[in-house]
């Protein structure tokens, strides 16, 4: 009997490790897949002109310095105009009101419009800023654009970052004698800055990302932009323009190596800046 | 001075607020009052522009195969590699698995769409007929797309356990799996839930992945090779050039996706409060 | 006159009363004891002293407390003044994230206080009242939370004594800590009463026994009795002020 019992959940254990592990296995071989294909293909296009010139003939030749700087430009503006309302907001919502009907309702629709799809920002940034206030396709339209889509996000990250500081900290700047500004400003803020900055840095990966909503309100000219009311051609749109309309793969694929390239140092940017942050106030 | 300062700055956090709900309330209002004539006219199976039919059934069913066949593959394969990382994986594979699980968030889905293109699309043609464009490949690459969210929120609910539930488990005898099936999954099943209501929400809403394998043709599928249309994808085509009443067509679509992300939206957070 | 008088404190949260009725003098220049089981209404009453329950929004308090003869809920007192005057050490270490020089500096700098020189004397000046200066003058800027729970609530004490408060309040300050760092904190409060007025809520009736000058008993929301503490400890007047304190309850 005993060996019954034994032998049983032995045989479930190894069958179900089995399927986990061939289950990450596979996760892996396709993220392997997909990032070493698109490294293989790009890496060899990816050269000093090609960063440095602007696109000729359609993308087919010359670089894509044009497009980078369309889509810095594009997502600083971005995260300019969000950032701070985000912030503002969620600091207004954790700090300044009492729970009621007015929080509920900015909560709930922060709520419901970060799961909107990007094309529905597009759409709406397409009509609004392009055609009715006439912004035209410029950098400003798809700044704006990306700011709309990306505020629920910051809104959200910074105050589930505001609320997780310990109730104690800000007794103890209020023991002190601090006002409520000194005590966001010098005891809440500081503690709450890795998920905020965490949640920013989320919101410029998203817009580096994004293509549809870009497409639709940045235009989609390979001129290097002059100012904010120049139109442009961000590297995600690029990529699909060229792969989609079969322009130049080779240049496709130098585009989408950058584009993976870029992201990657986003991400080793977020972390480390959270580790730093964490080794700064955890124990040593 | 520090009580101008006080009253200025809790100013400056109103009038913060006050402009983001303004912003978000205009794109909310300004949809609604630009799709809302259209919405009584898009009932119907037939999407023809030119000749004034604007129905959006083939979408709804193109969106809702495409995200179906997204959640039969990712969704298992999703919850493996959550329990892979929180109970089975060695220190440093987890190490590389989960920042590898971050990037794989962050890449711009047209790149996943163009590899789908290039990987799955002959794939399909070449074993399974047709013409590769279609739910299946759409399916594939969608599934491979939500698995960052689906991995990442459950890892978070089955890591945020209590440590007692575990060892309880394993002190009674169970084996690691049995207290895996048994014990963790079950508690942890509002977070998972959440996880992969969260990931559907994704696959709904995914835009330039999908349109580059579907085939964007606008009919009823017949079969999982069948090439469709999403409802995003309509928008993400029609957009730069719709006038009038189709413009407001696109609209009235963008609110029938609005208000299927808020039921999806409003599932997850019911799933997730029901703890 | 007396450094605070209590007339008639009546507290309530919600619709529940936490404080009943508490009339009560306080020295200057003593320690007073207030003790008594849990839930009796020592913390609510030691926060009313720096109306730092003015953060609970359905706190709800009556009475007049007078600070040097001052009502603390006049109109033109101001609170964050009040705060400084009336400093206040929390039940279990409340580090800041912040570095040990930071932590004890936090309150001067709140008060406009820039000048660094100044600061590291004021910080110097408090970490050595608390006696934790010989510890960590070395490590001023490592992060504070690195410091042992002793160690860290010692620095709560210096922090708080950087304000030159003419009140501490101590609200169980040696609850989570072993005896050698409650010994220490036992020994600079001593030292302190010289200069500051001390209420403290002892984590047990030894340590009531032996630092306070004046001792209070409180038992659900109510003053049972206010003595020296000598006389409350030896020979108390009320019979459950004997019976908390030979350990027949609480």
């Amino acid at each position: 009997m005993d060996k019954n019992m034994k032998a049983k959940p032995r045989i479930g254990d190894k069958a179900a490790k089995a399927v986990i592990w061939t289950a990450a296995l596979l996760v892996i071989a396709v993220l392997v897949c997909i990032i070493l294909y698109v490294l293989a293909k790009g890496l060899p296009v990816i050269s000093w002109s090609f960063l440095t010139e602007v696109p000729r003939n359609m993308g087919r030749e010359g670089g894509v310095a044009s497009t980078i700087v369309s889509t810095l430009l594009v997502t600083f503006t971005a995260i300019v105009i969000a950032t701070p309302l985000g912030i503002g907001t969620a600091f207004y919502l954790a700090e300044y009101t009492k729970e009621g009907i007015i929080t509920r309702i900015i909560r709930f629709s922060a709520e419901s419009l970060a799961g909107i799809p990007s094309i529905v920002y597009g759409l709406f940034g397409f009509v609004f800023f392009v055609e009715i206030l006439g912004m035209g396709w410029s950098v400003l339209s798809g700044g704006l654009t990306l700011a709309i889509m990306i505020l629920p996000t910051v809104i959200r990250t910074s105050e589930e970052a505001i609320i997780t500081v310990p109730k104690s900290y800000r007794e103890v700047s209020f023991s002190l004698g601090g006002t409520k500004w000194q005590t966001i400003f010098r005891a809440v803020f500081p503690s709450a800055i890795r998920g905020i900055t965490n949640g920013v840095i989320l919101s410029v990966g998203r817009c580096v990302a994004e293509t549809a909503a870009v497409y639709l309100t940045l235009g989609s000219t390979l001129r290097m932009p002059t100012s904010l009311f120049s139109p442009g051609r961000s590297m995600a749109v690029h990529f699909y323009l060229l792969a989609s309309e079969d322009i130049s793969m080779e240049n496709a694929y130098g585009t989408a190596a950058l584009l993976i390239i870029l992201i990657f140092l986003i991400n080793v940017v977020a972390n480390t800046a959270v580790n730093r942050m964490i080794a700064k106030n955890a124990k040593r | 001075m520090i009580k101008f300062k006080e009253k200025l700055s809790g100013r400056i956090f109103f009038a913060l607020a006050l402009s983001s709900i303004s912003v978000l309330a205009l794109i909310t209002v300004f949809i609604v009052v630009k799709g809302a004539p259209m919405l009584g006219a898009v009932g119907g199976l037939s999407w023809d522009p030119e000749y004034g039919e604007f129905g959006i059934i083939p979408m709804v069913i193109g969106t809702l195969a495409v995200t179906l066949g997204a959640a039969v593959i990712g969704v298992p394969v999703g919850i493996c590699c959550a329990i892979f990382l929180a109970e089975f994986a060695p220190l440093k594979m987890r190490n590389i698995f989960r920042p590898a699980i971050q990037l794989l968030a962050g890449i711009p889905s047209v790149v996943y769409g163009f590899w789908g293109l290039m990987f799955i699309v002959p794939f399909i043609r070449d074993h399974l007929g047709g013409a590769g464009l279609s739910i299946l490949a759409g399916s594939v690459v969608l599934a491979i797309m939500i698995l960052p969210t689906i991995i990442s929120i459950s890892e978070v609910a089955l890591l945020s356990l209590p440590p007692h539930y575990k060892t309880g488990s394993l002190a009674l005898g169970l084996t690691h799996w049995q207290t895996i099936y048994h014990l963790m999954l079950p508690a942890a099943k509002s977070g998972i839930m959440a996880a992969v209501i969260l990931g559907i929400g994704r696959a709904v809403g995914e835009t330039m992945a999908v349109i580059l394998v579907l085939g964007n043709a606008v009919a009823i599928p017949d079969s999982i090779l069948s090439s469709v249309r999403t409802l995003t994808t309509s928008i993400g085509i029609e957009m730069g050039y719709a006038e009038g009443m189709h413009q407001e067509a696109l609209f009235a679509t963008g609110i029938v996706l609005f208000v299927m992300i808020m039921i999806i939206n409003s599932l997850a957070q019911y799933v997730v409060r029901k703890k | 006159m007396n450094k605070i008088s209590i007339e008639r404190l009546n507290f309530f949260y919600k619709d529940k009363q936490v404080i009943r009725d508490l009339s009560l003098e306080i020295e200057a220049n003593k320690i007073l004891s207030v003790f008594g089981p849990s839930n009796s209404g020592i913390t609510t009453f030691l926060r009313s002293l720096n109306r730092l329950y003015d953060l609970v929004p359905e706190a709800r308090m009556e009475g007049l407390i007078l600070l040097d003869g001052k009502d603390i809920h006049a109109k033109d007192v101001s609170l964050t003044e009040l705060r400084r005057r009336v400093g206040m050490v929390f039940d279990v270490p409340t580090p800041l994230p912040l570095s040990i020089f930071d932590n004890v500096a936090y309150g001067p700098r709140l008060g406009g206080v820039k000048s660094r020189a100044k600061l590291m004397e004021t910080v110097e000046e408090a970490l050595r009242m608390a006696a934790l200066w010989d510890e960590v003058q070395n490590r001023l800027d490592i992060p504070a939370m690195s410091l042992s729970g002793g160690q860290q609530q010692r620095l709560c004490v210096a922090r708080v004594l950087a304000l030159k408060p003419e009140v501490v309040l101590l609200d169980r300050p040696c609850s989570g800590l072993d005896p050698i760092s409650t010994a220490k904190i036992e020994e600079s409060l001593c030292e302190l009463k010289k200069r500051f007025t001390i209420v403290i809520a002892p984590h047990n009736v030894q340590q009531a026994g032996r630092i306070s000058d004046r001792a209070a008993f409180m038992l659900s929301g109510e003053l049972v009795e206010e003595d020296s503490a000598q006389m409350i400890f030896s020979n108390p007047k009320n019979s459950r002020t004997n019976d908390y304190i030979t350990g027949r309850f609480g």
